[in-house]
């Protein structure tokens, strides 16, 4: 086991540094640096050119490119991220206040998939062919092939506008400040319904479909066979027989999909203006802030690596029959 | 191999015979769904190739001061790459200040056969951000362009995208599946940890990463698309390839001394294929939907030009005047996106030798 978790460590350190060798070099070597964005509007040309020079120098984009990546490295190692080329702030404070407007909609929308996909699934799987199985397969499908930008479009157009029943616009309402602590909650939640579905509706199909699929496979297992012949009643036989031993792929679904929902998630917060990681990435581009770049792109890495590490980790704790010795 | 394919031929209806191209076909036309799916990709693809003779500020056919021009039709003929060096429109429609509207003259004997939406992708026919009406089925944008005439010119932008991205990562893929796969060895290592570090990445955030610093256009889209998803498709030729070397055939033909390029592209690589054809059809409903994204954020299709995601950002901006632009654009992107996972699906289903197994 501990053999297993080292190799995996060593393994994961050497992906992530290619990840950021490369996220590094894609953004130093293609021609258009922060220092000239910021004085293109400069009238005069001595005076742009000087402040380029000194701008070039602050940021440390004078310096070559192996050395300026040695440096952000070892400022990495004690945990800084450094300052922004745009406004000059923490890295982590601007990455900090995004984390969370992301991250409760994903966990919202997890919570949300999980409650409704797993009773759907085990339910298709138990009439697997009939009436309920197809048309909500089918119906499922269909919300599938929504893509989720599409929706929110749809969504902010008669509800937002056409209708007037729900905010899409940020997180808050205009005067949040002054309303009341019960009236501020109930802005906020008004502000997530839209947002929330969006990332949800998606994934029911893939969730509901994947559980119907993993519990039609278990089902066909002989302990399933023993368990009914033993006389077990088929509620118990499902639900702690059949299902328990088909959340191993479960398992590995989520961590696989949960980094994820930070990077699709560009558009759909552009539009709702969510002040989170995707828009935030979305605006660093755009003022090509290397370190804000940098870092969000090093800690998208680390989550997928890490989630997937642990999810396989988990496989050994759901399933004894796992092994981690070679 | 010919006499092969001859015999199989004359003895017709013998199924041993059938390639297996030809079994997934016929297996293919048992699905209802999939055949929609597949109606629907043939449509869209009709409606991208023929979207000059569709919709048009230029006649498919006319007489003109006396001469005849069939303008659209050789817009159309222009479509194909290359063709625009030998065949030009006649003066004076190759004129960029030439209106035909306003100098048609019936009374000079001058009539038209225009195409079924009669304004063009720039053209500005009306006020802008009009609502639908007969003129206009879709209303017009906020320059006062045809939406309806923007959306079919649009399906060119979405199918261009699909499939060309698509081809950049097949090639790709391919090709460094195949050496992952039949190499092995540091070649492998290499390979499939490089796949592993791209696909650590979200998709999108290393597209706009990259896109960023690069001016925006269609082809910069589609190069980029098609670079950042070969890894999906390296993957799965690599595994099929490992498979597939370790069978019967591919042994027999190795201890008949055929090269390992021969081998390769002969023996593995067509018997590879099956799988990778299904992550081509998903693949292409992804960069369709990725195109979409970008022109949405501005990063795609620049204006004036047309694309689903274009006019789904004009609507963006004008949603408490003109509405009337998203919906079109919604149904446009969801319908392509649906048919071409349903061919997927289908596919999947019909090459799937498991499944076929659990139906028999």
């Amino acid at each position: 086991m501990l053999s297993y978790i080292l190799r995996r460590l060593v393994t994961g350190l050497v992906t992530l540094f290619g990840i950021s060798v490369i996220s590094f070099f894609i953004i130093q070597l293609v021609p258009g640096d922060p220092a000239q964005i910021q004085t293109s509007q400069i009238a005069d040309a001595a005076v742009s050119e000087r402040v380029y020079q000194q701008l070039r120098e602050l940021y440390g984009l004078d310096k070559p490119i192996p050395v300026q990546y040695a440096n952000w490295v070892g400022k990495l190692v004690v945990g800084d991220f450094g300052s922004s080329f745009h406004d000059g702030r923490r890295v982590s404070a601007k990455i900090g206040e995004a984390l969370w407007p992301t991250l409760s909609v994903a966990l919202l929308s997890f919570m949300l998939t999980l409650i409704i996909s797993t009773p759907i699934g085990i339910y298709s799987a138990l009439r697997q062919g009939g009436g309920f199985d197809r048309s909500v397969s089918t119906g499922l499908y269909m919300l599938y092939s929504v893509p989720n930008y599409v929706a929110g479009m749809l969504l902010i157009l008669y509800l937002g506008v056409k209708w007037d029943l729900l905010p899409f616009r940020g997180m808050r309402s205009d005067g949040y400040d002054e309303m009341t602590t019960l009236g501020q909650m109930w802005d906020l939640a008004q502000h997530y319904v839209l947002i929330t579905f969006c990332f949800t509706f998606g994934n029911l199909a893939y969730y509901s479909r994947f559980i119907r699929q993993n519990l039609l496979e278990v089902v066909r297992q002989d302990y399933i066979r023993t368990a009914r012949a033993k006389g077990l009643g088929e509620r118990s036989v499902v639900l702690k027989h059949a299902f328990t031993n088909s959340l191993i792929p479960l398992i590995s679904l989520i961590g696989l999909t949960l980094p994820f929902v930070l990077g699709g998630s560009v558009i759909l917060e552009y539009m709702f203006n969510w002040p989170g990681l995707g828009r935030l990435y979305f605006e660093s581009v755009l003022q090509r802030d290397y370190p804000t770049i940098m870092a969000l792109n090093f800690i998208t890495a680390l989550l997928v690596l890490g989630i997937t590490f642990i999810a396989d980790l988990t496989y050994g704790l759901v399933d004894p029959r796992i092994s981690y010795e070679k | 191999m010919a006499t092969e394919a001859t015999t199989s031929t004359t003895t017709g209806g013998a199924p041993a015979a059938r390639s297996y191209w030809h079994i997934t076909w016929r297996r293919f036309r048992g699905h209802r769904l999939g055949m929609v799916g597949l109606c629907v990709v043939a449509v869209l693809f009709l409606v991208a190739f023929l979207s000059p003779i569709l919709a048009n500020e230029q006649p498919i056919l006319c007489r003109f001061d006396g001469g005849f021009y069939y303008p659209a039709v050789v817009d159309l003929v222009h479509q194909v790459p290359g063709t625009s060096l030998i065949i030009q429109k006649q003066r004076p429609y190759r004129l960029a200040t030439f209106d035909f509207k306003r100098e048609f003259d019936p009374e000079r004997g001058d009539w038209a056969l225009w195409t079924p939406v009669r304004y063009g992708p720039r053209e500005i026919a009306a006020e802008p951000l009009a609502g639908p009406s007969s003129r206009h089925w879709l209303g017009t944008d906020q320059s006062g362009r045809d939406v309806l005439s923007r959306m079919v010119h649009g399906t060119v932008v979405s199918m261009k995208v699909g499939f060309l991205s698509m081809g950049i990562a097949v090639i790709l893929g391919l090709v460094f599946g195949c050496i992952a796969g039949y190499a092995g060895g540091i070649a492998d290592l290499v390979i499939s940890r490089f796949i592993e570090v791209v696909q650590c990445f979200p998709a999108f955030f290393l597209i706009l990463a990259v896109l960023a610093w690069f001016p925006p256009s269609i082809e910069n889209v589609m190069i980029v698309i098609g670079l950042t998803r070969w890894v999906g498709i390296a993957r799965f030729a690599r595994g099929e390839i490992l498979r597939i070397r370790e069978t019967d055939y591919a042994l027999a033909a190795r201890s008949l001394g055929v090269r390992p390029a021969q081998l390769v592209l002969r023996h593995l690589l067509p018997n590879a294929l099956a799988p990778v054809l299904v992550s081509v059809t998903f693949g292409i409903a992804v960069s369709i939907l990725i195109e979409a994204g970008l022109s949405w954020l501005g990063f795609g299709v620049q204006p004036p030009d047309a694309s689903w995601g274009t006019i789904l950002r004009s609507g963006y901006e004008n949603l408490f005047t003109a509405g009337h632009m998203i919906p079109p654009a919604c149904v446009a992107i969801f319908l392509a996106v649906l048919s071409f996972n349903l061919v997927g699906d289908t596919l999947r289903d019909v090459i799937d030798p498991r499944l076929q197994a659990e139906r028999a």
